[in-house]
């Protein structure tokens, strides 16, 4: 298969004004990564899928990421005078990146037998802007799992034709697989009026006493 | 009350109209979870007319632990026993999978015994796993009994194997990053050598008695057609493509372990029907037969696990990777992100068995309730994978 770079300029070349960035992986598996921007996001997929050369018609993972803001801190060694002598210093610069989510595609080819090309993309946020374009329409084996990573990590995919939850329940609200996310104490709380449990129903609940009058049930002293 | 005879013919029925006639008009039904047919809980979502299936929506989640989360709570080598929960049935691949993509993750070797001790507890487990598709899928038929005990009779010899090595029939957690926990001694290799000697008889008996019957063709060929352009797209693996004539199994395509030391043929099907992942069950057992004794005559002494790795306190470089295996039922993927620390910061399972499930509906379309049971039961789906 050619390499990354050759990919990246060919695509480049066939979908004008497209963003592409080469994400560097550190480990000893080399795989590295094409982050490609949210609006060409399909053209670039079509691309991949189409090319006489590449014809990554399979695309075996799909999967999302969860990143929370943090900060990249990088010492870099410069050179400096210092009392009229150059001496090298370390300097850190301390770098903030704000959280977002992240949705990752293995594609490999069926026919040439070669693989794997990853792109990914990034939401503008972890909240009202998580939207991703859905690339179900390119590869149909990514609908069940878009709906996975919309289910657990609550990216929206524009164009998905049947987003619904897959693995939680309809009703459920969170999304579980968030770094931030916390577990309620019981997913099947049913109050019972007695002493502590009663405390605790109290707070799950709003008081309804023209329904049950259960707010007048006091603790056995 | 109890109803008589003559109440029932006494009671005013309601006049026959033709607006209470069935035609045109969609049933809906939900099949499962509590069905014996669905191979755990699973439900499927069916919009009837009559008899003949226009709209069928799968629904699950019903074993969903949150598997992933758990894995990133934990440390690497601590989702090790956590990987045989998810395929039960195969717990050897699924180690071998996340062994793998953790090995690729942080670069280490693994020594030439383990290679080869990993490739025929993979084909044991395969074989043990198509066995026992063939027979619960002839139980779904209604054939009740016979073959399933035919086939489990198999499965128990090298599930036995599988015990007298890693201690555990089902749950093996056996593979270790850099190799394997317990090196097979003389007595297991022949006792496997055996086992794969009388292989081929079972499989002959096997066909004999199911692949040429009557009634299980006139049950499987031409229902559930799946043509090889969407099987490719909806990213389905393992027999199931196969039976659409696609020629693509990671073990020829990616060459892991020691696969390209061995000679073996990719059985291809030609309609894409049921009958056809039916028998591409029935004729790699008989490739993984002749992997395991290329295997058995190959395998030297040795050392079972890499020294250098560190077991206690592993932290495998910062970055990120996928591995992937050609499990009993497909291709099954792990994709870590590492940051660093000792438990993954990603760690991802790409399930056969969830994915081969995308085109349910596209092939169930048209056919009839009763063949809906028999289309599910040849795609081979374990829950514990499938919800995760």
């Amino acid at each position: 298969m050619e390499a990354l770079e050759q990919i990246k300029s060919r695509i480049e070349a066939a979908v004008p004004g497209v963003k592409i960035e080469i994400v560097a992986n550190g480990s000893p598996s080399q795989q590295h990564s094409l982050k490609i921007d949210n609006e060409h996001a399909r053209d670039v997929a079509k691309f991949l899928r189409d090319d006489p050369v590449l014809r990554l018609d399979f695309c075996s993972n799909v999967t999302g990421v969860d990143w929370l803001d943090r900060t990249v801190k990088k010492t870099v060694k410069v050179k400096k005078l210092v009392d009229g002598e150059e001496k090298e210093v370390a300097e850190t610069t301390e770098e903030k990146i704000s959280g977002y989510l992240e949705a990752v595609y293995h594609l490999y080819s069926m026919t040439h037998k070669h693989g794997p090309v990853i792109i990914r993309m990034r939401t503008a946020d972890r909240a009202e802007k998580a939207c991703l374009p859905s690339l179900t329409p390119i590869w149909r084996s990514a609908e069940f799992q878009e709906r996975e990573i919309f289910d657990l990590y609550g990216i929206r995919f524009d164009g998905h034709p049947d987003l619904r939850r897959i693995l939680m329940w309809d009703e459920f609200e969170d999304h579980p697989m968030r770094k931030d996310y916390v577990q309620p104490d019981d997913f099947e709380w049913e109050p019972t009026p007695h002493d502590a449990v009663l405390a605790r129903a109290k707070q799950h609940y709003a008081p309804r006493p023209q329904m049950d009058g259960a707010e007048n049930i006091a603790a056995p002293q | 009350m109890i109803a008589t005879v003559e109440t029932l013919e006494a009671m005013e029925r309601p006049p026959v109209t033709m607006s209470s006639r069935l035609e045109g008009e969609l049933l809906e039904v939900s099949m499962g979870p509590q069905h014996p047919s669905t191979h755990g809980v699973f439900r499927m979502n069916v919009a009837l007319e009559g008899e003949v299936v226009r709209k069928l929506k799968p629904v699950f989640g019903y074993l969903h632990r949150n598997h992933e989360q758990i894995g990133e709570h934990t440390t690497y080598l601590g989702s090790m026993p956590y990987t045989d929960r998810l395929d039960y049935f195969c717990s050897m691949t699924n180690n071998w999978a996340y062994a793998l993509s953790v090995e690729k993750l942080s670069g280490i070797e693994v020594p030439e015994r383990a290679e080869y001790l990993r490739v025929i507890l993979a084909e044991l487990t395969r074989l043990q796993n198509h066995a026992s598709l063939l027979g619960f899928l002839l139980s779904d038929m209604g054939a009740w009994g016979t073959p399933l005990m035919y086939a489990f009779r198999e499965r128990e010899k090298i599930l036995d194997l599988f015990e007298s090595l890693a201690g555990s029939r089902m749950m093996c957690d056996y593979m270790r990053f850099g190799g394997c926990r317990v090196d097979a001694d003389d007595n297991w290799l022949a006792g496997t050598r055996k086992i794969a000697d009388r292989f081929p008889k079972f499989l002959d008996e096997f066909d004999e008695l199911i692949l040429g019957n009557e009634i299980v063709m006139a049950r499987t060929q031409n229902v559930g057609k799946l043509s090889a352009d969407l099987a490719i797209s909806a990213g389905i693996t393992g027999p199931m493509l196969r039976a659409c004539g696609v020629n693509y199994d990671v073990r020829k395509a990616d060459g892991y372990g020691f696969y390209p030391r061995f000679k073996f043929r990719i059985p291809l099907g030609e309609h894409g029907d049921t009958y056809d992942r039916l028998m591409m069950r029935a004729l790699e057992m008989r490739e993984s037969v002749q992997i395991l004794k290329q295997a058995l005559a190959q395998i030297q002494p040795g050392p079972i696990v890499n020294p250098k790795v560190k077991i206690r306190a592993f932290r495998p470089p910062i970055g990120e990777a996928y591995g992937r295996i050609e499990a009993p039922k497909g291709e099954l993927g792990f994709y870590l992100i590492s940051d660093g620390g000792p438990n993954p910061y990603r760690y991802r399972v790409r399930p056969p068995s969830f994915i081969n499930l995308t085109i349910l509906e596209d092939m169930c379309l048209g056919h009839t309730v009763a063949d809906v049971m028999v289309i599910l039961g040849s795609v081979d789906i374990v829950m514990g994978e499938v919800d995760r």
